[in-house]
């Protein structure tokens, strides 16, 4: 019998809840904030639902209802993808070591 | 592109995702780290164009949006203040919350674009995967706006209490899944529609019995619900990238929360069924009124600190909420110039989210090998001349030692007491969250200092 696509995604799924799990307590606590951001800007990946959702089947110019929440939800996915890797970075850089001489 | 071909793809953006996350364990290489991110994010997105294949009518919508999305986010990310950064989390988790919500109803009006079946017969293992995206979804966006509200003091953050609170949340959880078997065995769009209402209201209710200074759980929760609900659309969209990503948000969150309720001595449940800190005044108030405390002034706290040879800063909320975390670098400036030895003690739940006072100090510049977590510190407290509590109280308060009747009694504190002298930076006497009187502001070494913590840091550093 041929397994089911299913079961290789809930592999992935579960392997990378382990990884997860491992990759983040190695996270230095003072480093939880941006964590959290840039965790933020990757949960956004699911943009390329979004893209699918609004390139979903229109040979004519017009949009159907699914298309339209597509969109929005592109916008949506925009604002946290750059704006957490963004804020990230911001943050990130104002971490700097003691500086030797001053 | 063929299917195969962008499915390596998706998976490549997910291993650059987890280096992403595998850069933050050092400052060092986090910023490497965060490029990774980046990287990964833009290979997902291109490969979903190219997969498309047909450059329809579409293209140029889906691109406007992106872009538009893209300058707000932009905007946002340079424009808001540090202290904001709990709210721009919360606010940034709705924003999941909600595409995931909206992916989720696009799929199911049009599944054919998903390769999912056709409208009223979808694929029974996608529309369980799809309910529970969507659901998940929903109740990180209204969840996630409460916790904003709150956090931005829109809404007040004392907890909302009422009769028949949790009855009321088992009975509309036990209703997602009888919704979910009801909408897979009939197939029809009201139930989804009800499935994804009761979600909305179950995240509004859970949230907004929780007080401001649990916060720090409530965004980690957040985090870790947006995560399981990207991955539960990656289900359905049969997309490693989005499983991927959604295991390592999913699991990343629930390890904050477990951080964070670890750091109150409390256990998770008893943090989401909510309260604390509205009931408990009664307990302390009596007897203990009118007890006499040392309180001085901005030349008295110069002066103990001009003889001491070591100081620990010990930051709270109030910091951010007075934004005085220049003025206290500034006051660390002048002490480090008489070669007094300055360093930082951080509770794992001061302020309002995981790591909220690390960046705040990193913003004024300390330098953060010159701050430490409480395990490292601790110890440091018994040969320390003055602590220097700005804007924390509950965290250094002794009684979650010695009181076992207290709500924080378990709680790890910082051993501020064990300090030859404390100094408080608070505007009044007044109980913290936990609704309990501190023990330390009797004590004989004790000088309390009232007055708004950015004032009182810069009239000490003009009296160094």
């Amino acid at each position: 019998m041929e397994i089911d696509p299913f079961i290789f995604r809930l592999s992935i799924f579960i392997l990378s809840i382990f990884i997860g799990y491992y990759v983040v307590w190695s996270v230095t606590p003072s480093l939880h904030t941006p964590l959290m951001s840039v965790t933020n800007a990757i949960s956004s990946v699911i943009i390329v639902g979004a893209i699918t959702a609004g390139l979903a089947g229109n040979s004519n110019s017009e949009f159907t209802i699914s298309n339209i929440l597509g969109f929005l939800a592109i916008s949506l996915a925009a604002v946290n993808i750059f704006g957490g890797f963004l804020v990230t970075q911001r943050m990130l850089q104002m971490y700097k070591k003691k500086k030797k001489d001053k | 592109m063929s299917a195969n071909l962008s499915a390596i793809f998706y998976l490549i953006s997910g291993v650059l995702f987890i280096l992403a996350l595998r850069g933050l364990s050092s400052p060092e290489t986090s910023r490497q780290g965060n490029f990774f991110g980046i990287l990964g994010m833009t290979i997902a997105i291109t490969v979903t164009f190219l997969s498309i294949g047909s450059l329809s009518s579409g293209l140029i919508y889906v691109l406007i949006f992106l872009l538009i999305g893209g300058l707000i986010g932009a905007i946002i990310a340079y424009k808001i203040p540090m202290t904001a950064m709990p709210e721009l989390v919360a606010g940034f988790h709705s924003l999941v919350g909600l595409s995931a919500v909206l992916v989720a109803i696009s799929a199911f009006l049009n599944p054919e674009a998903f390769n999912l079946g056709s409208p009223g017969s979808i694929k029974l293992a996608s529309l369980i995967e799809m309910s529970i995206g969507a659901a998940v979804g929903a109740i990180t966006f209204s969840g996630s706006i409460i916790a904003f509200l709150k956090l931005q003091g829109i809404m007040s953050g004392s907890p909302i209490i009422f009769r028949g609170q949790h009855l009321l949340n088992a009975l509309l959880l036990i209703s997602i899944v009888v919704l979910t078997y009801l909408l897979c065995s009939t197939q029809s769009s009201n139930f989804f529609w009800i499935l994804l209402s009761v979600s909305f209201l179950i995240g509004f209710l859970l949230i907004i019995p929780i007080g401001g200074a649990d916060m720090p759980v409530v965004i980690s929760m957040l985090n870790s619900y947006s995560g399981w609900a990207a991955a539960g659309i990656g289900f359905t969209l049969e997309n490693s990238a989005l499983i991927i990503t959604g295991a390592l948000v999913g699991s990343s969150g629930a390890i904050l929360s477990y951080i964070m309720c670890k750091g109150m001595n409390r256990s998770f449940f008893n943090v989401i069924l909510g309260g604390f800190g509205a009931t408990e005044q009664s307990a302390t108030s009596g007897d203990k009124k009118y007890r006499p405390v040392k309180s001085g002034n901005a030349e008295d706290a110069a002066f103990l600190m001009k003889n001491a040879s070591s100081v620990i800063i010990v930051p709270g909320y109030g910091m951010a909420v007075a934004q005085a975390q220049h003025a206290l670098r500034e006051m660390v400036d002048t002490l480090k110039k008489n070669d007094i030895k300055v360093t930082y003690a951080i509770h794992p739940v001061a302020g309002r989210m995981p790591g909220h006072m690390n960046v705040l100090l990193a913003e004024a510049n300390v330098p953060y090998d010159e701050v430490f977590e409480l395990e490292e510190i601790n110890n440091d407290f018994a040969n320390a001349d003055v602590a220097f509590v700005i804007g924390a109280n509950d965290v250094t308060n002794p009684a979650a030692k010695s009181d076992p009747q207290s709500p924080i009694y378990g709680m790890p504190i910082l051993d501020v007491e064990k300090c030859k002298s404390v100094l408080f930076v608070k505007r009044s006497l007044s109980a913290g969250y936990a609704g309990i009187d501190n023990d330390l502001f009797y004590k004989e070494n004790t000088l309390m200092l009232f007055a708004d913590a950015k004032k009182m840091t810069e009239e000490i550093t003009k009296n160094l």
